[in-house]
C-alpha cells in the first residue's frame, strides 16, 4: 500500500469521474444529487488518504518519498514521487477539492459532466505535483487544461469562448515551447527521468545561435522555453490577461480552482526545473523575473484599483500576489524560497475563499457589478465577518498566512536587490486600497438599492465551506512552523545546489 | 501574570463578539470589561512591583526560514511595565465610560445591536496594542502594529452606513501602511545586515552598525543611520507625523470613546515606543536622531497652527494629541527617551480625559460637535467642566514655575522643552511657540464651550435632520455615573502622575538609570551594583565576551506561568559591541564634540554646581539657564491670556481678525491644504494610471498585439472546430496528444541519444 500511496490519491478522483460517466444515469434531482455526494465523497477520501503522506512524509530527507516507479507503454516509466517542495501542493490539492465541490452545489445544469471535469481536473493537478518522469509530467500538466477549458467554457458566462480562446492561445504557445526543451532535455540527458535530469549537468556554455552570442547556453534555451510556459501559467507580466478574462467567466468553482491550485502549477515549475536544473541561466535572467515581478506587483495592484467588477479585481489582485512568489523564488535564498512556497500556499486558501465570496453574492443578485451592491453587511453580518477576513489577510495582515508570504519573500529579495524590494514593498500600500474599497463598495454603507433589500445572509453550507479556509488562513498566520519545517530542508537544499553550481560554472563561463 | 494580561482582552474580544447572540450583549460588555479591568489591576502590580530586571517568556515559534527565527513572546522590560499600564489603565476607563457613551446611538436603528461588536473591538484593540508593547522581536511588533491598524480602521469606520466614516477608515489604514512600507523596509534591512530580528541581537549589534555602510537603493547609507529613518518613517505613520499625519483628523469619524483610547492615548503612542525601543540602536544614528528631532518639532508647531481655528471640539483635541506627540518625537530625538515615555505617560491621562471630557459633552448636547453652537455649558454639566479644566490645566502646563509642583503636563512638558534647549535650539524654539498655541486653543476651546451664553440655537437651523428623538431637544444634561467615573481617574493622573513619577523618568541619571534598568553609566562609577541575578546569557555564545556575565538561574519568582519556557534575559552593556545592552533603554554620553556644543548652551555656574557633570543629555537639561525653564510657563500665559481676550473680554475680535487675515485663516482652517495637495499628487494619479494601464496597457497594447496574431488564428481554429461550443477543446487536445507522439517517436527511434 504504502509505496502506491500517490498513484492512490491521483487515480482515486479519475476512478470516480469513470463511474459516475458509466453508470449514472438520468437528469432527475436524485441522479444530480448522487454525482454531488460521489464527488464529494471521493474528493473527501482522497484528503484522507493524503493526509497519510502527510503524516509519513520525512521533512529531514531531502530526496523524494513514497517513489513509485514501473514500466509503462512504448518503453516509457511511470515514476511519481513526492519531496519537501511537491508534497504540500498535493496536500493543498486534496484539501481545496472537497470544498470547491462543496461550493458548487447549486450548479444545476449538467451536474454529473461538471462533477466529473472536476474530478478528471483534480486526478490531473495531482499528477503535476507528483509527476518523476518528464513525459508523465507533460502530459498531466497539458492535459489539465481540458477540464479547465470545460468548466469555462460550458458552465461559464456569457463570453466564456472569448476568454478560453485567450487562454488556450496563450497557453499553446508555452506548451509548444516546453515540449520542444523538453525534447532537447532527453537528448542531452538521455532520459527522462527527473530525478537523474535534476542532477544532471546541463551545458551553459556561450555558443552562437542565427549570429547571436547566446550566453548561458543550452541552460539559457531551456530556460526560456520552460520560462514561456510557467510565465504563462503564473501568471507574470506581461503575459497575465488572459487571467482577468477567464476568471470573470469563469463559474465560482472554477475560479476556485484556477486561483488556488492551476496558478500555483507555475511557480512549482520554477521550483522543479528553472532553478535546479538551469541554475546559471536563472542567475543570468534572474535581474529579468524580479522586475517582471515588480512590475507586476505595482501594476496590477494599480490596474486593481480601476476596476468595476469584483472578479476582475480580485484576479488581478492574484497576478499581484504570484509577483512575489517569482520574486521570492529567484531570490534563490531560503528566506525567498520558503516565502514563494508559503504565499502559494496561503493564496491557495485566500484567493479561492475571495473567489467563493463573489460567488455568494453572484449566487443571489446574478452580477459581479460593484455598483451593483452596497450596504450587504446591514442584512449579512456573516458574509461581511467573512469578506473581512479574507480582505485583511489578502492585504497580508499579520497574523494571516498572507503575511507569512509576503514578508519571507521581501526579506529574501531584499539581500539581493534593494529596488526591487522597495519597488515591490509599494504593494503593501496599493493592496490596501483596492481591497478596502472594494469592500467598502460592496459591505458597507446603507443598504440603499431596492435589490438588495430581501437578500439574505449566509446558510450553513456556505458557512461550512469558509470554515476550514478561515482555519488553514489563521493556523498557518499564527504558526506557520507547520509548512517551514516541512519544506525548509528541501528548500535548503534546493538553495544550497543552487549556489554550489554557480560558481563552478561561473569559472567555466569566465574561461570561454 | 504577563501572559494574563496579554491574552484577557483577547479572550473577552473573542467571547463578546462571537458569543453575545448567546450570553447577550449587555454580559458580552461586562465580560470585556472586566478582562480589561482585570489587566490593568495587574498590570499596575508589575508595574509597582517591577526591578527592572528584562524578561523573557516565550508563548510558540512563529515564523522561521533559515537563519531567520521569531517567536510569539512576552519581553517585559521598563519601558513594557510603562505601555502596560498606560494602555490598560485607559483601556479600561474606556470601557467602562462605553457603557453609557454607547448606551443610546442615534446613529442605529431600533433594535439594532451594535454594542457587543463595539466593545469586541475595543478589547482586539487592546489585545492588538499589547502584543505591539510586549513584543520581544520586530515581527510580532509588527504584528501589533497592523493590528492596531485593523482595530483603528473597523472604529473609525465603526458607524458604517456614514459615507465619511468609512472614507476615514481607509484614509487611515492606507495612509499607515506608507508609513508600515518604511517600517517593513527597516525590518527587512535590519535582517540583512544583523541576520536576526530579536530585539537582543540586534541591540547588541547596534554600536557595529554605526561602522557598517549599505547599499540601498541609488546609493550608500550608514546602515545605523538609513535604518533609524526606515524605522521612524513607520512611526511617522502610527504616530501621525508631518506628511503622514492626515488621517489622524479624520479618524474623529469613529465615537468618542475611540478616539481616546486609540487616536490619544494608545496607538498613536506607538511610533514613540518604537523610538524608545530602538533606542539602543538610534543612540548610534545621528542623522536618523536628528531627523526625527526636526520632524517632531515641525510637528508640534504645524499642529498646534492649526488647532488654533479649528471649530469641531474633537479635530482641536486631535490636532492637540498630534503636536503632543511631536514634543514626544523630539524628546526621543534629542536622546531622553525616558522623557519621551514620561510624556506619553502623563499625556495619556490628560489627553484621555480632554476626549472623554469632549465625549461628554457631545452626549450632553445630543451629538453636536460644533463649538459654535456650544456655550455656557458650566452650569449645566458642571461635573464634566471641572473634568476638563483639570485636563487643560494639566496640557498647557501649569505649576509653580523652577519647583517640581505641578499638573502632570507642567512636568512632562517642561521636561522635553529643557532637553531640548540642550539638543536643538531649532527644535526648542518651535516647542515653546507651540506651547504658547496649545495653551491658546485650550483655553479657547475652554471658553467657548463653558463659558458665555448657549450658542445652540443656531444649532437647530444649522444640523440635524430631525429624527424624532425626544431627547434631542432637551436641556444639555449630565452623564451618567459610568461616563464621570473614568473622568474622575483620569483627573488623578492628570494631576498627579507628573509629581509622583518626576523623579525616575526626569530625575538625576542615577534614578532615571535605575529605573530603567540601565548599567549605571556606561562610563560611570556605580558598576555592577544592579547586576544581581542574570539570566542566561542572550547573545550568541562565540560573539559574547567570556567575562562578561556569570550565568546564573532566572529569578524563580519572576512571571510564574504555566509551564512556559522562561528566560531572564541580559548582557551589560560595557564597552563591548557584542552584547546586548541591559535594561529598557540606552543612553549614551555625549561625544566631545557634542559635548563642546552643549557646553556653550549651558548655565555654566549651574554646571559648575551641579552634582553629576553634564555629560549626559538627561543630567545637560537640568542645568538649563533660568530662562529656558521659565519660557515654558511663560508662551502658557501669554496663551492664555490671548485666549481670554479673544474669547471672554471682546467675542467680535476673532471673526475680525480672521476677516483682516483671511488667506492665513483659511490656510489654517484648511489644515495648510495637505489633503488637497495630496489628492492632486496621490490620490488622483493613482487612479488615473491604474485606469491608463488597464485599458491602454492591458487592453491596448498587450492584447492588442495578441489580437493581431490571434485575428489570423482563431478564425481558422473555429472554422476547424465547427460549431461546437468546446471544439477548440479537441484541438487543443489533439496538439497535446501529438506533442506526446512526437516525444515518444522521438525516443523510441533514438532512445538513449548518448
Amino acid at each position: 500500500m504504502e509505496n502506491q500511496l500517490l498513484s492512490i490519491i491521483t487515480f482515486l478522483p479519475l476512478v470516480a469521474a469513470v463511474i459516475l460517466a458509466l453508470f449514472m444515469r438520468g437528469d432527475d434531482a436524485a441522479a444530480k444529487n448522487g454525482a454531488r455526494w460521489l464527488a464529494l465523497f471521493t474528493t473527501t477520501a482522497t484528503f484522507v488518504i493524503s493526509l497519510f503522506v502527510l503524516f509519513r512524509f520525512d521533512p529531514s530527507n531531502t530526496g523524494f518519498q513514497f517513489v513509485e516507479e514501473r514500466q509503462w507503454i512504448l518503453g516509457l516509466s511511470y515514476r511519481m514521487g513526492v519531496d519537501g517542495i511537491s508534497v504540500l501542493f498535493v496536500m493543498l490539492t486534496t484539501f481545496l477539492m472537497p470544498i470547491t465541490i462543496a461550493a458548487c452545489w447549486s450548479v444545476e445544469t449538467r451536474v454529473k459532466e461538471y462533477m466529473i471535469a472536476f474530478l478528471v481536473l483534480e486526478t490531473l493537478m495531482l499528477g503535476v505535483f507528483c509527476a518523476l518522469d518528464l513525459v508523465l509530467f507533460y502530459l498531466f500538466f497539458e492535459a489539465g487544461l481540458i477540464p479547465m477549458f470545460l468548466i469555462i467554457g460550458i458552465w461559464g458566462g456569457k463570453d466564456r469562448i472569448y476568454a478560453s480562446f485567450k487562454f488556450f492561445l496563450y497557453t499553446f504557445l508555452g506548451s509548444v515551447l516546453m515540449l520542444v526543451a523538453m525534447i532537447a532535455m532527453y537528448m542531452d540527458a538521455g532520459t527522462t527521468n527527473m530525478v537523474q535530469l535534476l542532477t544532471h549537468d546541463f551545458g551553459s556554455e556561450t555558443f552562437s545561435l542565427l549570429g547571436f552570442q547566446v550566453v548561458g547556453g543550452l541552460q539559457t534555451m531551456l530556460f526560456l522555453a520552460f520560462f514561456a510556459s510557467f510565465a504563462v501559467k503564473m501568471p507574470m507580466w506581461p503575459v497575465h490577461t488572459w487571467l482577468p478574462d477567464a476568471h470573470v467567466q469563469a463559474p465560482t468553482a472554477g475560479s476556485v480552482v484556477l486561483a488556488a491550485i492551476l496558478l500555483k502549477m507555475g511557480g512549482y515549475g520554477f521550483l522543479r526545473f528553472s532553478l535546479p536544473m538551469f541554475p546559471v541561466a536563472s542567475d543570468l535572467l534572474s535581474p529579468l523575473v524580479f522586475w517582471l515581478s515588480a512590475i507586476a506587483i505595482v501594476y496590477t495592484s494599480l490596474v486593481a484599483l480601476a476596476q468595476s467588477d469584483m472578479k476582475k479585481l480580485i484576479a488581478y489582485s492574484s497576478v499581484a500576489h504570484m509577483g512575489y512568489v517569482t520574486m521570492g523564488i529567484f531570490a534563490a535564498n531560503q528566506q525567498g524560497v520558503d516565502g514563494a512556497i508559503f504565499q502559494m500556499l496561503s493564496h491557495g486558501f485566500i484567493s479561492g475563499a475571495l473567489f467563493l465570496c463573489v460567488g455568494v453574492i453572484y449566487d443571489r443578485m446574478h452580477t459581479r457589478e460593484i455598483d451593483a451592491y452596497g450596504g450587504l453587511v446591514n442584512r449579512m453580518p456573516a458574509y461581511a465577518l467573512v469578506f473581512m477576513f479574507f480582505t485583511m489577510a489578502n492585504v497580508g495582515l499579520p497574523g494571516t498566512s498572507g503575511f507569512v508570504g509576503e514578508f519571507l519573500t521581501l526579506v529574501g529579495i531584499f539581500q539581493v536587490n534593494t529596488w526591487v524590494a522597495a519597488f515591490a514593498t509599494t504593494g503593501v500600500i496599493l493592496s490596501a486600497s483596492y481591497a478596502l474599497w472594494l469592500y467598502r463598495r460592496v459591505v458597507f454603507g446603507d443598504l440603499i438599492k431596492e435589490a438588495l433589500k430581501t437578500i439574505t445572509d449566509m446558510d450553513r453550507r456556505e458557512k461550512a465551506i469558509f470554515a476550514p479556509l478561515i482555519a488553514m488562513t489563521l493556523i498557518l498566520g499564527v504558526y506557520p512552523s507547520l509548512v517551514t519545517d516541512i519544506i525548509g530542508p528541501s528548500v535548503s537544499a534546493l538553495v544550497t545546489d543552487y549556489h554550489a553550481a554557480l560558481p563552478a560554472d561561473g569559472a567555466e563561463l569566465a574561461m570561454h | 501574570m504577563a501572559s494574563i494580561i496579554l491574552f484577557a482582552p483577547l479572550i473577552g474580544a473573542i467571547i463578546c463578539g462571537f458569543g453575545w447572540r448567546l450570553i447577550g450583549e449587555r454580559a458580552g460588555q461586562v465580560i470585556t470589561t472586566s478582562l480589561v479591568f482585570l489587566a490593568a489591576a495587574l498590570s499596575w502590580y508589575i508595574f509597582l512591583t517591577f526591578d527592572g530586571e528584562t524578561q523573557q517568556i516565550t508563548i510558540l515559534r512563529w515564523i522561521e526560514s533559515g537563519t531567520l527565527g521569531s517567536e510569539w513572546a512576552i519581553r517585559l522590560d521598563r519601558l513594557t511595565a510603562i505601555m502596560l499600564v498606560v494602555v490598560n489603565s485607559v483601556s479600561a476607563l474606556v470601557h467602562l465610560y462605553s457603557f453609557g457613551y454607547m448606551a443610546h446611538d442615534e446613529n442605529w436603528h431600533e433594535g439594532e445591536h451594535y454594542k457587543a461588536r463595539f466593545f469586541a473591538y475595543l478589547s482586539f484593540f487592546t489585545f492588538a496594542m499589547l502584543t505591539l508593547v510586549t513584543s520581544d522581536n520586530l515581527v510580532q511588533m509588527f504584528f501589533g502594529w497592523e493590528g492596531v491598524g485593523v482595530a483603528s480602521y473597523l472604529l473609525i469606520g465603526f458607524y458604517y452606513r456614514k459615507p465619511s466614516a468609512n472614507a476615514a477608515a481607509i484614509k487611515a489604514f492606507v495612509v499607515n501602511r506608507v508609513g508600515d512600507f518604511g517600517f517593513a523596509l527597516g525590518i527587512m534591512g535590519l535582517f540583512f545586515l544583523t541576520d536576526s530580528i530579536r530585539f537582543v541581537d540586534v541591540f547588541a549589534a547596534a554600536p557595529s552598525l554605526a561602522e557598517t555602510n549599505l547599499t540601498f537603493l541609488w546609493t550608500e547609507w550608514n546602515a545605523a543611520n538609513l535604518i533609524g529613518v526606515l524605522l521612524f518613517i513607520g512611526a511617522m505613520g502610527k504616530s501621525a507625523q508631518l506628511f503622514l499625519h492626515t488621517w489622524l483628523p479624520d479618524a474623529m469619524e469613529g465615537p468618542t470613546p475611540v478616539s481616546a483610547l486609540i487616536h490619544a492615548a494608545t496607538m498613536v503612542t506607538a511610533g514613540v515606543f518604537l523610538v524608545c525601543r530602538m533606542s539602543p540602536l538610534y543612540e548610534y544614528a545621528p542623522q536618523a536622531t536628528a531627523f526625527i528631532t526636526v520632524l517632531g518639532a515641525m510637528t508640534a508647531f504645524v499642529a498646534a497652527t492649526i488647532g488654533l481655528v479649528q471649530n469641531d471640539i474633537k479635530r482641536v483635541i486631535a490636532y492637540s494629541t498630534m503636536s503632543q506627540l511631536g514634543y514626544m518625537f523630539v524628546a526621543a530625538g534629542v536622546g531622553v527617551y525616558s522623557v519621551a515615555m514620561f510624556h506619553l505617560f502623563t499625556h495619556a491621562f490628560f489627553k484621555a480625559m480632554l476626549f472623554l471630557g469632549a465625549g461628554s459633552v457631545i452626549h450632553a448636547t445630543h451629538h453636536e460637535q460644533d463649538m459654535r453652537y456650544y456655550g455656557g455649558l458650566r452650569k449645566q454639566i458642571p461635573m464634566t467642566f471641572w473634568a476638563m479644566l483639570i485636563g487643560t490645566l494639566a496640557i498647557t502646563g501649569v505649576g509653580i514655575p523652577l519647583t517640581h509642583y505641578g499638573f502632570a503636563g507642567f512636568l512632562s512638558k517642561d521636561a522635553v522643552i529643557e532637553s531640548a534647549w540642550v539638543g536643538s535650539s531649532f527644535a526648542f524654539w518651535l516647542l515653546v511657540v507651540a506651547a504658547c498655541f496649545t495653551s491658546f486653543y485650550s483655553w479657547r476651546l475652554m471658553f467657548l464651550t463653558f463659558f458665555g451664553t448657549s450658542r445652540a440655537n443656531g444649532h437647530e437651523a444649522h444640523g440635524h435632520d430631525a429624527h424624532g428623538h425626544d431627547a434631542h431637544h432637551h436641556e444639555p444634561h449630565e452623564s451618567p455615573m459610568v461616563m464621570l467615573i473614568p473622568l474622575g481617574v483620569l483627573a488623578l493622573g492628570a494631576i498627579f502622575s507628573g509629581m509622583l513619577w518626576y523623579k525616575v523618568f526626569f530625575g538625576d541619571e542615577a534614578a532615571v538609570r535605575g529605573w530603567f534598568g540601565m548599567e549605571a553609566a556606561a562610563h560611570g562609577e556605580a558598576h555592577g551594583e544592579t547586576a544581581a541575578a542574570h539570566g542566561t546569557e542572550a547573545a550568541p555564545a562565540e560573539t559574547a565576551p567570556a567575562e562578561t556575565v556569570a550565568t546564573e538561574a532566572a529569578p524563580a519568582e519572576a512571571v510564574a506561568t504555566d509551564a512556559q519556557a522562561e528566560t531572564t534575559l541580559s548582557g551589560e552593556f560595557q564597552a563591548d559591541v557584542s552584547a546586548a545592552p541591559k535594561g529598557a533603554l540606552v543612553m549614551l554620553p555625549f561625544t566631545p564634540e557634542e559635548q563642546a556644543v552643549v557646553d556653550t548652551r549651558l548655565d555654566a555656574e549651574k554646571a559648575a554646581a551641579a552634582e553629576h557633570a553634564p555629560t549626559t543629555i538627561i543630567n545637560a537639561a537640568h542645568v538649563v539657564p533660568t530662562w529656558v525653564k521659565l519660557s515654558p510657563f511663560v508662551a502658557m500665559l501669554i496663551g492664555f491670556a490671548m485666549a481670554w481676550l479673544f474669547y471672554i473680554r471682546d467675542p467680535s475680535l476673532p471673526r475680525r481678525l480672521a476677516a483682516q487675515q483671511r488667506p492665513l485663516y483659511l490656510f489654517l482652517l484648511n489644515k495648510w491644504y495637505f489633503d488637497e495637495l495630496y489628492d492632486v499628487v496621490f490620490v488622483r494619479p493613482a487612479k488615473w494610471i491604474g485606469g491608463f494601464l488597464w485599458k491602454r496597457g492591458d487592453g491596448d497594447v498587450i492584447d492588442g498585439s495578441l489580437n493581431g496574431v490571434a485575428m489570423g488564428i482563431i478564425p481558422f481554429f473555429t472554422r476547424l472546430a465547427g460549431r461546437a461550443q468546446s471544439g477548440y477543446l479537441f484541438h487543443y487536445a489533439f496538439a497535446m496528444v501529438l506533442g506526446i507522439v512526437i516525444l515518444v517517436t522521438w525516443m523510441t527511434l533514438f532512445g538513449g541519444a548518448k
